[in-house]
C-alpha cells in the first residue's frame, strides 16, 4: 500500500512537471524530417535533429493532409500566432484569430486617459471618415486597452458609446496584463504605468492585412494619415 | 522498505532537478529609487525568488528539445529575428566555441518569456532586476560606491564576456551571481523604458527618462552605468536577439509550484 502511495506521488509529480512538454509534443506527432542534402536518400526521422552524415538541421517535410484540414495557414509574422484570450466590449471572449478575414486597424489606448488618447481616438475616427461608406463593413477597427484592470468590458462599452464608436466595425479588447504586454511587444508599443490612473505610452496606429500581417504603422499624434488611409484602401480593393 | 523509500526520494529529487536546474535565492522586498524611474519616485518591490545564475546554454538546449517550436529552424518570425541562436550549429547542437555552462544568448524576449513560463516562473521586471543588481558582495545598495560602478564599466570594456561560464563573476549581497559582468538580461517590461529615438516624438508624456542623457558626465559614472542598461532596453524590440543578451527567471513568493511536493 505504502509503495503504491509513493508511486502515485511520483507519477503525479512527473506528470505535472511534464505538462508543458506534452502540449508541445502533440503538435509534433505527425511531422517527418529529412536531411536537406538527402545524405541518406529518402530516409526520414520522426524527430527533428541533425543529419548524422552532414550534421545539417533536418527539414520538416510538408504534410499535405494537414494542409487540407486547415485551409487557412497562419503566416509566420501574423499576430494570429498569439494564442491569448481577450474580452470584447460586448463581454465576449475571443482570440485574435477570430478577427481574421478583414483588414485591421489597431491602436492601444486606455479609457481614463486625458492627454493623448482622445487625440488617438480622433485620429482613428479621421481614418474612418476617409474610408468610403460602402467599404466600412469590410474593415475592423480594434482598440486594445493597456489598462486591463480599469477597462472592463462594461467600461469599454461605455467608452464606445460616449465616443460614437459603438458600431459593428469597432471592437474594444481587454486582455490579461501579460497578454497586453505581449501584444504591445508585437506592435513595438512602449508603455509604463506612472500612477494608478495614468500611463505613458507610444502613439502608434497599426494596419494589418486580413491574415494578420503588419502592413503599416503610423507613429505620432495628429500626423498626416494619408499614407495610412492609402494602405487601408489598398487592402480593401 | 526504507531503501525503497530512499530510492523514490532520490528519483523524485533527480527529476525535479532536471526540470528546474537553476537554484533560486530569496530576495527581500523593499523600496528604492531607480536611477531612471520617475522624478525620484520610490518603487516598492515585493519579496520574490530569483535564479542564482542566468539561464545557460545547457538549460536552453534541454528546453528546445522539449519544446521544438523554439528550435532555431522552427521558431516563427513573429517571435524571433534571424539571429536567434545563430551561434548554434543546428537545432540541438551548440556552437564549437560555446560552453554548456555559459549563459544562453541570441534569445528573443518571447523565447525568454516562454522559457520562464514553462518553469512556473516569469521574467523579472526592470525594477526588480535593478533592485537586486544595485548590490555588491556586501551591501544591498552599493550604487554610491566608486568600486561598484568601476566594476560595471570595466565589464563594458571587456570583449566577449558572454562566452564566460556562469558563476565567474561575484556573488552579490542576495547570493545572486552574474548580474554584471557576463551578459545583459531581458526583463519582463523592458518596453516600459521610454528611452529611444522614437519615444522622444510619439510618447505623450514627454519622458523624463531621456533626461538621463544629461547625466553622461565624466563625474557621474553611477548614472552612466545604469543609463547604458536603460538605453539598451529602450532600443530593442521583443523579437530582437543579441549575442550579449541573455536572461534569468524569477518567481513570486506566493506561487510555489509543485516542485516542493
Amino acid at each position: 500500500m505504502k509503495i503504491s502511495n509513493y508511486l502515485l506521488v511520483f507519477v503525479l509529480a512527473f506528470m505535472s512537471m511534464g505538462s508543458c512538454k506534452d502540449q508541445a509534443k502533440t503538435n509534433e506527432v505527425t511531422a517527418l524530417y529529412q536531411c536537406p542534402m538527402k545524405c541518406e536518400g529518402e530516409k526520414t526521422y520522426s524527430e527533428s535533429k541533425s543529419c548524422p552524415v552532414c550534421k545539417m538541421d533536418l527539414l520538416a517535410l510538408a504534410q499535405p493532409s494537414a494542409l487540407l484540414e486547415e485551409p487557412f495557414r497562419i503566416p509566420e509574422t501574423s499576430i494570429f500566432n498569439l494564442t491569448t484570450k481577450w474580452n470584447t466590449e460586448e463581454d465576449e471572449t475571443i482570440s485574435l484569430i477570430d478577427l481574421k478575414g478583414k483588414p485591421l486597424v489597431m491602436v492601444m489606448i486606455y479609457t481614463t486617459c486625458k492627454a493623448a488618447c482622445p487625440r488617438l481616438v480622433a485620429d482613428m475616427r479621421n481614418i474612418e471618415k476617409q474610408i468610403p461608406e460602402v467599404k466600412q463593413e469590410d474593415l475592423q477597427y480594434v482598440l486594445i486597452s493597456i489598462d486591463p484592470e480599469t477597462d472592463t468590458p462594461k467600461r469599454l462599452k461605455e467608452f464606445a458609446i460616449e465616443n460614437q464608436m459603438d458600431g459593428k466595425q469597432w471592437t474594444f479588447l481587454q486582455g490579461s496584463v501579460s497578454a497586453v504586454r505581449e501584444f504591445a511587444n508585437v506592435l513595438a508599443v512602449k508603455y509604463k504605468q506612472i500612477s494608478p490612473m495614468d500611463f505613458s505610452h507610444s502613439n502608434i496606429i497599426s494596419v494589418f492585412n486580413p491574415k494578420g500581417e503588419l502592413v503599416h504603422q503610423q507613429e505620432g499624434l495628429g500626423v498626416d494619415n494619408i499614407e495610412t488611409v492609402d494602405h487601408i484602401l489598398e487592402l480593401l480593393k | 522498505m526504507t531503501l525503497l523509500r530512499l530510492t523514490f526520494c532520490i528519483a523524485l529529487c533527480w527529476t525535479t532537478q532536471a526540470w528546474c536546474q537553476s537554484s533560486m535565492e530569496s530576495i527581500k522586498g523593499g523600496t528604492y529609487i531607480p536611477l531612471y524611474g520617475r522624478d525620484s519616485l520610490q518603487v516598492t518591490i515585493s519579496d520574490f525568488d530569483m535564479d542564482v545564475y542566468p539561464v545557460t546554454n545547457q538549460d536552453y538546449l534541454q528546453f528546445v528539445k522539449e519544446h521544438p517550436k523554439w528550435q532555431r529552424s522552427k521558431v516563427i518570425k513573429l517571435f524571433a529575428d534571424k539571429n536567434y541562436l545563430s551561434q548554434w550549429v543546428s537545432d540541438t547542437i551548440l556552437g564549437t566555441s560555446q560552453s554548456l555552462n555559459a549563459a544562453v544568448t541570441n534569445i528573443s524576449w518571447f523565447a525568454a518569456k516562454d522559457y520562464c513560463d514553462c518553469q512556473g516562473k516569469r521574467l523579472p521586471t526592470v525594477d526588480e532586476w535593478e533592485y537586486v543588481a544595485m548590490s555588491n558582495d556586501k551591501m544591498p545598495d552599493a550604487r554610491p560606491l566608486e568600486t561598484y560602478n568601476e566594476y560595471i564599466l570595466s565589464w563594458y570594456e571587456k570583449p566577449k564576456t558572454f562566452n564566460n561560464e556562469i558563476g565567474s563573476t561575484f556573488k552579490n549581497y542576495w547570493g545572486i551571481y552574474d548580474l554584471h559582468g557576463l551578459v545583459w538580461e531581458w526583463t519582463l517590461d523592458f518596453n516600459s523604458v521610454l528611452v529611444s529615438g522614437e519615444s522622444r516624438k510619439d510618447v505623450d508624456n514627454d519622458s523624463n527618462l531621456f533626461c538621463g542623457s544629461a547625466a553622461i558626465g565624466a563625474t557621474d559614472l553611477m548614472n552612466y552605468a545604469a543609463f547604458m542598461r536603460y538605453a539598451i532596453r529602450g532600443s530593442v524590440k521583443a523579437r530582437y536577439t543579441m549575442k550579449n543578451l541573455g536572461f534569468r527567471c524569477v518567481r513570486n513568493k506566493n506561487e510555489i509550484t509543485n516542485e516542493n511536493l
